[in-house]
């Protein structure tokens, strides 16, 4: 109808905000807040019926410019905050928090403490039963915070030794942060969730106290718990505190199983397979292999030379020992078809031989025994490497003739 | 006028209306207390009784606010508007003996004011300041939600729904809130017949005025006059006296949230005019600026266009006769002549020039273009020919930046006012809280916006866009020839182009559709698009309206040719 390109309040706001959008985009922090000033009118409309109202949009926008602005303080940006939270009951709780966050980012950990006290300590009517999840979050950050304080005594008191009246008084310190902080983590871990910060430090301070059971308890529910989201970073705590009880190569293994069936490129693949390849187990030496060839399926791992020497070690072992070649055979096949390109390319040769030699020698390896001694990759390392009269080349391409069949008999 | 009682002073019957509705001794010049209303005593009885009672609590008791009506804001805002016209210049008639006449035959006409008040009307609504407790629970009283739906104004429902809500919570029984007397009987009766007075109306009633003294001031410069701040509009009522308190339903009436859109505007003015009855206006002769051939010739100078396409802009005017003076002169109620725009209509008649000389069919004009281009660069003698490409880069270019700093200008546009607005006296503190802290945020993020200072308001201008012959490198292209892209035939000047695109075969029935022809954009030439969105930047308004009036004129300059072919098809299908 004739009205629709009618400008109007609302299609003025809106076409203000695009313009906030570009300006954030592309960080023109004064443009940004020419543009807010003109929009925070919109508070004095009921926008109930939107999605997202005008205070939720100027305390998200606001918060960004105030922060990245060269000429913006700190003193604003506390006040500013102030308002924000007086801005929406429902939101109440939730901007607290991010001023938290920022107040932690500016390194001003005592105000945050205060802010979180405060906030912890807020109560509005049924609001409070319904944001029942965040005042949770407020608590488990206080207690990060506690942890931070029992974390600093700790020094002191390692640093001091324990006699004295001075060490009795910081153990006791060390105490009181300790039974602050670990109720309120404890707390927050029952509820699923990704909290990687609030276990590793809960998983502390019960090391710290021998209470090594309950810790082992708090990893085991964090990372088998089937409600809690899959997180790798769970699994590997659990195996580092494995470790460092140190517990057996099985549970150990069994540990890294599914860290692997999760993220085969994590750099504790390396570890995996060295346990793995030392197992006694067949099953285990063979789920090593795996391991690493996925692992090196990954672009950022290509000039990872440890992982290289793993897997030429095991390679070698296999060859040497005539036994298993199977194995090989079986994760060569997937990859037979993009790991000449991807790995062995001429130019990589010239590089890896220019950057890394031992990257190279442990590459060519791999190489010749799966690609055979006429690859190109080989031919130019061992090429250059005998030139350079290298020893551990002469003994590579020495090894590599000797067992050149191996290759026919794994292509084929 | 039907005041007959004695002065106090003079003890003459001799009375005159002051602006504020309060009637006064031409004589002795004593200005008495009693309103208008108060003076037709052939009221019904329940209003006498109101009347003796509102006379006694004039001067309100909670916060010295008094009695006023809805017609009395409205006056005070076309007397605003009326000022600023004559601060632009305007002639000083406008105000006393023009505008002042038109506004009291409209009050007397739908009956609010200098008449005998028909029976059965009551103002039944009370003022909030007042705020008194005898209200009749009558149940045929209209809810409030229904009140505020009834209303035209726009507003925007959520705040009705809150303000509904916020209301009906606190009583049942209360009032319909509004601090005008009547603010809520405006907006419940159906006024159709009466024609209900709205705030775009008073920019109707303000061109009425300015049409019949025919200032050079079209409708699209009004308008954009308003959207700039040099006419009173959008939040004037903060103007209104401090007793005059506005609250409840007289947002509705008083605050608007859009701007004027010019076919609302001259629509209404039409119907205004036919309203008030007036006579026919005075005529739009040639030397008139509002004639299509004046007009044309500020528009071609502001599209930059040579002058000498002026004699073609005249010769089209003349063919199909829109420049004689009863097309042109307004007369009120008659059905049967067009409405005229004349700002749309001399704009368009541009369009058609340039279809005639250069085709604009995205090929013909480039070719043409080069042909001048390749002249211009072997004889410089003679002055330029024009070519229509850089024409077309340097007022795309301009147009581009001007287009850029509108919009930019729209998103920054501040609706609210200092003035708070508040819909009852229970959220006034919050609205009060609320302002406090936008203002904050703005004197925070205000300094943080840098350098860019909010600019002062420009200077109105007649022109937006404006290019100087000074300028040496070219830009500026009144002075070129059309030598290029004419030619002579027995002996009169003709266009080299033999073709002409119609933009519409067949026009619709406006009565039907609201418009004679349906613009697309993807179905017309990338040139024709242009020139129209040209014209739609300088005059504000929707290039539709300008392709509207384009096939307007083309039937009427092809009339003949038309008629023979429908003829012809019609003969066909039988």
């Amino acid at each position: 109808s004739s009205n629709e390109h009618k400008l109007n309040f609302k299609k003025s706001k809106e076409a203000c905000l695009s313009y906030i959008q570009d300006a954030l985009l592309q960080k023109q922090w004064k443009r940004a807040a020419e543009f807010l000033t003109c929009y925070v009118e919109s508070l004095e409309k009921d926008y109930s019926r939107e999605h997202i109202g005008p205070s939720e949009m100027i305390w998200r926008i606001g918060t960004e410019i105030l922060w990245h602005h060269s000429q913006s303080r700190m003193k604003e940006f506390n006040c500013f905050m102030e308002q924000m939270k007086t801005l929406g009951v429902k939101r109440y709780l939730k901007v607290c928090l991010e001023h938290v966050f920022h107040l932690l980012c500016n390194g001003q950990i005592d105000e945050a403490y205060q802010n979180l006290s405060l906030a912890e300590s807020w109560r509005f009517g049924e609001q409070t039963a319904i944001q029942d999840k965040e005042i949770k979050l407020i608590q488990a950050y206080r207690g990060l915070l506690d942890y931070c304080s029992w974390s600093k005594q700790k020094k002191i008191l390692l640093q001091h030794g324990e006699d004295g009246f001075e060490g009795l008084a910081v153990e006791q310190e060390m105490h009181n942060y300790f039974r602050k902080a670990a109720v309120n983590l404890k707390e927050i871990i029952k509820i699923p969730g990704v909290w990687d910060v609030f276990v590793k430090c809960y998983v502390d301070l019960l090391e710290f106290y021998g209470e090594h059971n309950e810790a082992r308890q708090v990893l085991n529910e964090y990372a088998y718990n089937s409600k809690f989201p899959a997180n790798p970073n769970a699994h590997v705590y659990l195996y580092q505190f494995l470790k460092r009880q140190g517990e057996s190569k099985k549970s150990l293994i069994s540990a890294l199983k599914i860290l692997h069936d999760i993220v085969p490129s994590h750099e504790l693949m390396i570890d995996f397979n060295t346990m793995l390849q030392k197992s006694k187990k067949r099953k285990k030496r063979q789920l090593g292999l795996e391991v690493i060839f996925a692992a090196l399926d990954y672009a950022g791992w290509k000039e990872n030379a440890k992982a290289w020497s793993c897997l030429a070690r095991q390679v070698k072992q296999i060859v040497i020992s005539e036994k298993h070649l199977d194995w090989i055979k079986q994760e060569w096949n997937a990859r037979k078809d993009w790991w000449p390109d991807f790995h062995f390319s001429r130019y990589l040769a010239k590089r890896n031989w220019q950057e890394n030699k031992s990257l190279s020698c442990e590459k060519a390896l791999v190489a010749g025994i799966l690609l055979g001694k006429d690859c190109k990759y080989f031919k130019y390392v061992s090429h250059q490497g005998c030139k350079a009269r290298l020893k551990r080349f002469r003994m590579l391409k020495k090894f590599v003739t000797r067992h050149n069949p191996v290759y026919l008999r794994i292509s084929g | 006028r039907d005041f007959n009682e004695r002065c106090a002073q003079c003890s003459e019957v001799n009375w005159g209306l002051t602006d504020g509705g309060r009637f006064y001794c031409r004589s002795c010049h004593n200005v008495t207390e009693r309103t208008r209303e108060v003076v037709n005593t052939d009221f019904i009885t329940n209003s006498r009784v109101q009347t003796i009672s509102k006379g006694l609590k004039k001067q309100g008791k909670n916060d010295g606010g008094c009695e006023w009506y809805i017609c009395e804001g409205f006056q005070l805002v076309l007397k605003k508007q009326v000022e600023a016209l004559q601060a632009l210049g305007v002639c000083p008639q406008m105000k006393d003996e023009i505008l002042c006449n038109f506004w009291r035959c409209y009050l007397q006409k739908s009956k609010q004011a200098y008449c005998k008040r028909p029976a059965g009307e009551t103002v039944k609504a009370l003022s909030v300041c007042e705020s008194s407790t005898d209200v009749d629970s009558d149940p045929e009283r209209p809810s409030l939600l229904h009140l505020l739906s009834l209303s035209e104004s726009e507003g925007d429902l959520q705040t009705d729904c809150s303000f509904a809500s916020s209301v009906s919570k606190v009583s049942e029984s209360t009032s319909v809130y509004s601090g005008s007397v009547d603010g809520s009987l405006y907006l419940m009766k159906n006024q159709k017949e009466k024609l209900r007075m709205t705030m775009p109306m008073t920019l109707s009633f303000c061109y009425l005025a300015l049409l019949w003294v025919r200032e050079p001031i079209t409708l699209s410069e009004l308008l954009r006059f308003v959207v700039e701040g040099h006419i009173p509009y959008m939040n004037v009522f903060q103007h209104f006296p401090e007793k005059m308190k506005l609250c409840g339903l007289d947002l509705k009436i008083f605050c608007v949230e859009s701007w004027p859109v010019y076919e609302e505007v001259f629509n209404k003015m039409h119907e205004l005019a036919a309203f008030l009855d007036l006579p026919r206006f005075p005529d739009i002769t040639e030397n008139c600026f509002l004639h299509p051939d004046m007009l044309c010739m500020k528009y071609l100078m502001e599209a930059n266009l040579p002058d000498e396409l002026h004699n073609w802009t005249c010769r089209v005017v003349k063919k199909i006769g829109i420049g004689e003076v009863d097309f042109l002169t307004l007369m009120p109620g008659n059905k049967s002549t067009r409405k005229v725009k004349y700002d749309v209509l001399a704009a368009a008649v541009i369009v058609v020039v340039l279809k005639l000389l250069f085709l604009l069919d995205d090929h013909y004009e480039w070719l043409l273009s080069e042909f001048a281009e390749e002249r211009n660069k072997n004889n410089t003698e003679g002055g330029p020919y024009f070519e229509f490409k850089k024409w077309y880069e340097v007022v795309k270019h301009s147009l581009d930046v001007e287009q850029k700093k509108l919009d930019e200008e729209k998103a920054k546009y501040l609706w609210r006012c200092e003035k708070p607005l508040f819909y009852s006296v229970k959220n006034k503190s919050k609205v009060l809280k609320r302002r406090q802290m936008v203002v904050n945020l703005q004197n925070q993020f205000g300094k943080l916006s840098g350098s860019v200072q909010r600019a002062e308001k420009p200077n109105p201008s007649s022109f937006q866009l404006s290019w100087s012959e000074e300028n040496t490198d070219g830009s500026c292209f009144h002075g070129h020839s059309l030598k290029g892209v004419l030619q002579e035939k027995c002996g009169l000047l003709t266009t080299m182009n033999p073709d002409y695109w119609l933009c519409t075969v067949k026009l619709c029935n406006e009565k039907l559709c609201g418009h004679l022809a349906h613009y697309r954009e993807v179905e017309f030439p990338q040139s024709y698009h242009f020139v129209l969105g040209l014209f739609s930047f300088l005059l504000r308004i929707q290039p539709s309206y300008i392709h509207d009036e384009v096939c307007m004129i083309e039937h009427r300059l092809f009339n003949k040719k038309l008629c023979k072919k429908l003829k012809y098809n019609s003969v066909l299908r039988k």
